[in-house]
């Protein structure tokens, strides 16, 4: 045995304790998710008892009424990140590949860190630039909620798909160097390709924070519960209609407010975990190769 | 080795710290964030002579700037107290003062009854401290004043009416250019006790047009132009960017913000403009409650504003710490007289002296 040392480290004190905090830590976040996930589907069941499946097919949001409808929020929701994510994927995809293909190594860096540093803004700041520079032209609409989450979201889609680009063999590049490929060929044929389920998954990365993003929202989507088509209407989402109405909401108000989040929680839930399994999919079929 | 420990060790004792310091606040916020030891230092001392006394409040956004204003004057009289108003509206006002969090709430509104068994700390005393008027403002060229019937505004806001030179505004302003501009309606992004009184006020006077019924939120149209801002401010700031822009805003914000506001058709039949004085006239003709609960809403009153609502500060009457008790005692005797003087220069209105001295008396019931 002596001769065959544990290079596990097992037995040693400093080892034993950070096994036990690393598993406290995860057990921690297990734990709190389930929290929150039981008081907050205690605290939705009133409303949904007294709606019923109404509460995600209707419209109508009255508080005089107990009438609470979460149709109109849901579609907005689902409306702007949508919008959010069909401008953002385009720039953040040009963004990613102008850094790992284009652009020469001495911008690289200054490159990456101004694209980080938008995610460091914060979401009021946003809000208030959508409230005063594009609200006076747009109005307070989907539109305008949508365009503020897009650029919110760039940095998280731009420095994912980065990271998977970066990971595409020297060897298929050159091959297609070698073929006779221009650059955006190169790209077309051997960088795209080999990134395609990373990307995927960084979006929905993106999807998933556009669709909670609350202040922003709530500041530029201009708050009446309709469900339109034109991104030219106004609207409102979930967690906007949450951060608006909570403070002077009625007991069973509370109770619908709190049965938007769940709803919420479980949709971007949803979107992290297919996110998530497709970044691993694709993380260890380049790994493997 | 030993390196490594301690850095492994540092978030451990972080994370220690963290949960010894939110503790400690958990037993604060019951005797509402008092430097440390000070409790103690009452039962020693005689209550009058005690050591700083801290009260905080939380609620009303309505009443916010009166309470900033008054709690700066009742502290340089009295270096010994220390108030703290945090708003956060008048829901969350009520909520903090069941939950004992708070020594009094600001509220634009009494306790709904099924709210009334939350209440942790017994009987519960309302103090009104103002009225103020909701202005209607607007902003369309060539009528520099505006008369309005309850029942033209309820249709303008609900979406029925939808240009300015509609024949039923014309009819109330046979001076005025209106021209042909849509009109924005312009509401509140939050829940809000405007709001609930702006509707409430409508569904009362408009004699059946208005069918939004009332809350601190409502079912807003969303065909036509329609607009929403976050609190008054932010109303206010859409009226004044928007041509043909009309929208519900505190007197004091449509002031701020140098807006134009309608005069309102009365209970008596005259239209009157939102004033102080307009509004204290709204108080003096309102049947008030045994608690000391009224609306001031459609008040019946010749020179009342219609739309005048009123605030309250809500305080237990059976206070747990004498010091405390006596500090709110005070306070409470400064809003209701020599703070009253405070009022008009904030575009509120003081209350009518019967109701002053019914408020007053109440005080007596603090114990």
């Amino acid at each position: 045995m002596a001769t065959q040392p544990d290079l596990r480290g097992k037995g040693q004190p400093a080892d034993k304790t950070f096994g036990g905090l690393a598993i406290g830590a995860a057990a921690l976040v297990l734990l709190i998710l389930a929290l929150i996930a039981i008081t907050m589907t205690s605290r939705a069941l009133p409303v949904l008892r007294h709606m019923g499946l109404g509460f995600f097919t209707s419209s109508t949001w009255s508080e005089h009424d107990n009438n609470f409808g979460a149709l109109p929020f849901i579609w907005g929701t689902v409306y702007t990140a949508f919008i959010a994510i069909v401008l953002a994927v385009p720039v953040s995809l040009g963004v990613a590949l102008f850094i790992t293909q284009v652009a020469p190594p001495k911008l690289k860096r200054p490159l990456v860190y101004l694209i980080d540093l938008l995610a460091v803004v914060p979401s009021v700041v946003f809000g208030l630039w959508g409230v005063l520079m594009l609200a006076p032209h747009l109005n307070r609409s989907f539109l305008t909620a949508g365009i503020i989450l897009a650029i919110m979201i760039v940095p998280i889609i731009t420095s994912l798909a980065r990271e998977v680009i970066e990971t595409t063999a020297q060897a298929d590049k050159e091959a297609a160097y070698a073929l006779g490929a221009t650059r955006w060929e190169m790209i077309g044929a051997a960088v795209l390709p080999h990134s395609k389920a990373g990307i995927v998954g960084a979006v929905m990365l993106g999807l998933g924070r556009a669709m909670g993003e609350t202040i922003a929202a709530a500041l530029v989507i201009g708050s009446s519960a309709q469900i339109a088509l034109s991104p030219f209407k106004s609207g409102d989402s979930m967690p906007a209609v949450i951060a608006n109405q909570w403070g002077e909401a009625s007991e069973l108000q509370k109770s619908a407010l709190i049965a938007l989040a769940l709803t919420l929680f479980v949709m971007t839930i949803i979107v992290n975990l297919i996110a998530s399994r497709i970044v691993q999919r694709s993380l260890k079929k380049t790994r493997g190769a | 080795m030993n390196t490594r420990i301690a850095f492994l060790a540092t978030p451990l004792l972080f994370g220690a710290l963290l949960t010894s310091c939110s503790k400690k606040d958990d037993a604060g916020t019951g005797s509402a964030k008092m430097p440390a030891g000070s409790d103690n230092g009452y039962k020693d001392v005689k209550p009058t002579e005690a050591g700083p006394v801290s009260l905080s409040a939380s609620g009303s956004t309505f009443q916010k700037a009166f309470q900033e204003v008054a709690m700066d004057s009742f502290m340089k009289a009295h270096p010994d107290v220390k108030l703290t108003y945090g708003g956060g509206g008048s829901g969350k006002g009520r909520q903090d003062l069941s939950d004992m969090v708070v020594d009094f709430a600001g509220s634009d509104s009494a306790f709904k009854d099924a709210d009334k068994a939350k209440i942790k700390g017994g009987d519960v005393l309302y103090f009104p401290v103002l009225l103020g008027p909701i202005s209607v403002s607007y902003n369309v060229s060539g009528a520099d004043k505006l008369n309005l019937s309850p029942g033209v505004l309820a249709k303008i806001m609900q979406g029925d009416i939808k240009k300015w030179n509609d024949p039923a505004i014309v009819a109330d302003n046979k001076d005025a250019k209106l021209p042909s501009e849509d009109i924005t309606v312009v509401h509140r992004a939050d829940g809000s006790g405007t709001t609930d009184n702006f509707t409430k006020y409508l569904d009362a006077a408009s004699g059946g047009a208005w069918k939004l019924k009332s809350g601190s939120t409502v079912d807003w149209p969303t065909a036509g132009k329609v607009q929403a801002g976050q609190g008054n401010g932010g109303v206010a700031q859409i009226v004044k960017s928007t041509s043909g822009a009309i929208g519900y805003v505190d007197l004091s914000d449509a002031k701020a913000a140098n807006l134009k506001y309608a005069s309102i058709k009365n209970k008596a039949g005259q239209f009157i403009e939102p004033t102080a004085a307009s509004a204290s006239a709204a108080g003096d003709s309102i049947d008030v409650k045994d608690d000391l609960t009224f609306s001031a809403l459609d008040s019946k009153g010749d020179a009342a504003y219609p739309i005048t609502y009123q605030s309250w500060v809500i305080v237990y009457a059976k206070q747990a710490n004498p010091a405390k008790g006596a500090a709110l005692k005070q306070y409470l005797t400064y809003l209701l007289g020599d703070g009253q003087k405070e009022l008009a220069a904030l575009d509120f209105a003081p209350l009518p002296k019967s109701l002053q001295d019914k408020a007053t008396a109440q005080l007596a019931k603090i114990q």
